[in-house]
């Protein structure tokens, strides 16, 4: 440490105003604040003495997504294995799947650097750790298959139209990940939808096993037909809920494993960096809407209807997008009476969009997109609400 | 009933008109600054379209439609070439009884929306309302449901974009995205999410 902080102290003078690289003074400020906490003061009170400004904050979140990228990359190898009937252990399987995780890694962070990186340096504003969660987001709800330079298409898009543009990192009204996955699914949908790309299936010399549909369990519950049971299609296909708990399923690449998610989950709660207010909202919101729509399943209703709500929460990207992406504190409601609503909304529109609208299997992102447009008009009636009764108070 | 809310449910968020066919955008842009006067527009457009349609409904029915004049005596007139003015104009008296309204019991909402309150006759959304009206061929009762929502849908967009531009006067903008060219980028990106209930049939 001694070390990096004389290198920093020598090299200060060459990145200051003035200074032979004046112009790239905030590529310098990232990496020496990375190490080293700032040395800037505050003149006068009130002095906040706690290190946890929003590059710790950033990595805290970077942190609690560690259990599902593991649980993602040896779920790749696994569905992967599974699929050309090879039994495979723990490590070779997570090889497997790390290797592929790696460059959709590195094309996100390159590409996401180069605009966060040029948008700083020619705006004068600093470099945030807000890209590493918001890159690591956008790995973890992408399927294996997906080509590289719709990576970085997507990653560009999400940068510059889902965060540059409002003025960088926590002056955006959108969830950054979120825009570049949900502006990937509406350009390229063959390459993150259906029931093709859930699978890496690369060696074509090997013989895929006989009955592989490669479907996720979402889709094959919201394509049951009218009066069976979602249930038993999905058991029939092979997954049980446990599996489906420990994310033994085909999906994007962390959505898969509740439990990781549960990890991070407990990891946001402990340290009180993910609203637990947001999450818990989620959770009824969803629940409710779920047993609303057990109740009203018949023989004519589609078979997703009858699907218990304890499925629901297992299948599909709703845990990860409860815990990760309704909590994002730029993109959410900011009141507490607003997070309420804000969640309990998501919640309810994911599953309505899950049973109701058959064009898509999946409804947590828009659901959480569409919700970012209505935060800060929710926020404004809770203030002004709160204005009044103030004033009445008085 | 059930028929009706979902014709409700789909001019509201299905097909919004202003965030699935983008009419209305000039009063949508430029009176989007601030909730209240947001709110107050919108509001003054829910009216104007519940009012509107239905009318012109019965004006299409039974004065301009092809063979509308039978009751008359003429089977054979077609008038139907005079739709679009006689649309206008009744959106015109429409706009001009309301601005009467407001100017009278609020006259700081009369203020702030200022000349964008003529110009909801020139609205494309309430025009548009009218003349998808037409084309899909509505009954009374669901032309007077879908002049409503249509306007609900309208409503719901504007103040929310009020709202996120009121939160977005803490951001630090790009200068030449300033004003209409984020909001633009915004609206897009509203459209984006309203996607989310494309494909569904009601």
């Amino acid at each position: 440490m001694k070390i990096i902080r004389k290198l920093s102290d020598k090299l200060a003078p060459m990145f200051s105003k003035s200074g032979k690289f004046e112009y790239f003074y905030y590529l310098f400020e990232v990496i020496d604040t990375f190490f080293l906490t700032t040395k800037d003061r505050t003149n006068r009170g009130p002095h906040i003495r706690d290190k946890i400004d929003s590059k710790r904050f950033m990595m805290t979140v970077v942190i609690a997504l560690v259990p599902a990228a593991i649980m993602g990359a040896y779920n790749i190898g696994f569905q992967a294995y599974k699929a050309i009937g090879v039994d495979a252990d723990f490590l070779m399987s997570f090889w497997k799947g790390f290797l592929v995780m790696l460059p959709i890694i590195i094309v996100t962070y390159a590409v996401g650097l180069f605009w966060e990186i040029l948008f700083a340096l020619v705006r004068k504003h600093e470099i945030n750790e807000g890209f590493f969660v918001t890159g690591i987001l956008f790995v973890l709800v992408l399927p294996p298959t997906i080509p590289l330079w719709q990576v970085a298409v997507a990653v560009t898009f999400g940068v510059i139209i889902g965060k540059e543009v409002f003025g960088g990192t926590g002056m955006n009204i959108f969830n950054p990940a979120l825009t570049a996955r949900a502006f990937l699914f509406f350009t390229y949908p063959g390459k993150i939808s259906g029931d093709k790309v859930w699978t890496l299936l690369d060696n074509t010399k090997e013989k895929i096993v006989d009955g592989f549909s490669g479907a996720t369990p979402l889709l094959i519950a919201s394509n049951t037909e009218a009066g069976k049971s979602a249930v038993e299609a999905v058991n029939s296909a092979g997954f049980s809920w446990e599996q489906m708990f420990m994310g033994m399923i085909p999906g994007s690449i962390g959505e898969t494993s509740t439990l990781a998610i549960l990890i991070g989950a407990a990891i946001l709660l402990i340290t009180g960096i993910g609203s637990w207010r947001i999450m818990l909202a989620v959770l009824i919101g969803g629940y409710g809407s779920v047993l609303l729509m057990n109740f009203v399943a018949g023989p004519s209703t589609s078979g997703i209807f009858s699907l218990p709500p304890h499925y629901h929460l297992v299948m599909g990207g709703f845990a990860f997008g409860l815990v990760f992406m309704a909590t994002d504190p730029v993109s959410a409601a900011g009141t507490n009476t607003g997070k309420w609503i804000y969640g309990i909304a998501i919640g309810v529109l994911a599953i309505l969009i899950r049973t109701i609208n058959p064009a898509y299997p999946e409804g947590m992102m828009l659901a959480i997109l569409f919700m970012n447009v209505f935060a800060p008009l929710i926020d404004y009636y809770v203030v002004q609400a709160n204005i009044r009764r103030r004033l009445r108070r008085a | 009933m059930e028929h009706y809310i979902s014709l409700a449910v789909k001019a509201i968020f299905v097909e919004n008109i202003l965030l699935a066919y983008f009419l209305g955008m000039c009063s949508f842009l430029a009176v989007s600054k601030r909730v209240e006067t947001a709110l107050g527009l919108g509001l003054a457009v829910i009216f104007v379209l519940t009012i509107t349609v239905p009318t012109d409904w019965l004006i299409h029915k039974y004065l301009l439609a092809d063979g509308a004049l039978a009751w008359a005596g003429f089977p054979d007139v077609d008038l139907s070439f005079l739709n679009f003015i006689s649309f206008i104009a009744v959106i015109a008296a429409m706009v001009q009884l309301v601005e009467m309204f407001i100017d009278k019991f609020s006259q700081k909402l009369y203020t702030a929306l200022g000349i964008f309150l003529p110009l909801i006759a020139v609205n494309c959304a309430i025009l548009g309302a009218s003349l998808f009206m037409v084309e899909r061929e509505y009954n009374f009762a669901e032309s007077a449901v879908f002049g409503f929502s249509s306007g609900v849908g309208f409503f719901l967009a504007i103040i929310s974009m009020a709202a996120i531009r009121q939160k977005l006067r803490y951001s630090n903008v790009p200068d030449g995205l300033r004003g209409l060219g984020l909001t633009m980028l915004i609206t897009g990106l509203m459209a984006l999410a309203f996607m989310s209930f494309s494909g569904i049939s009601l």
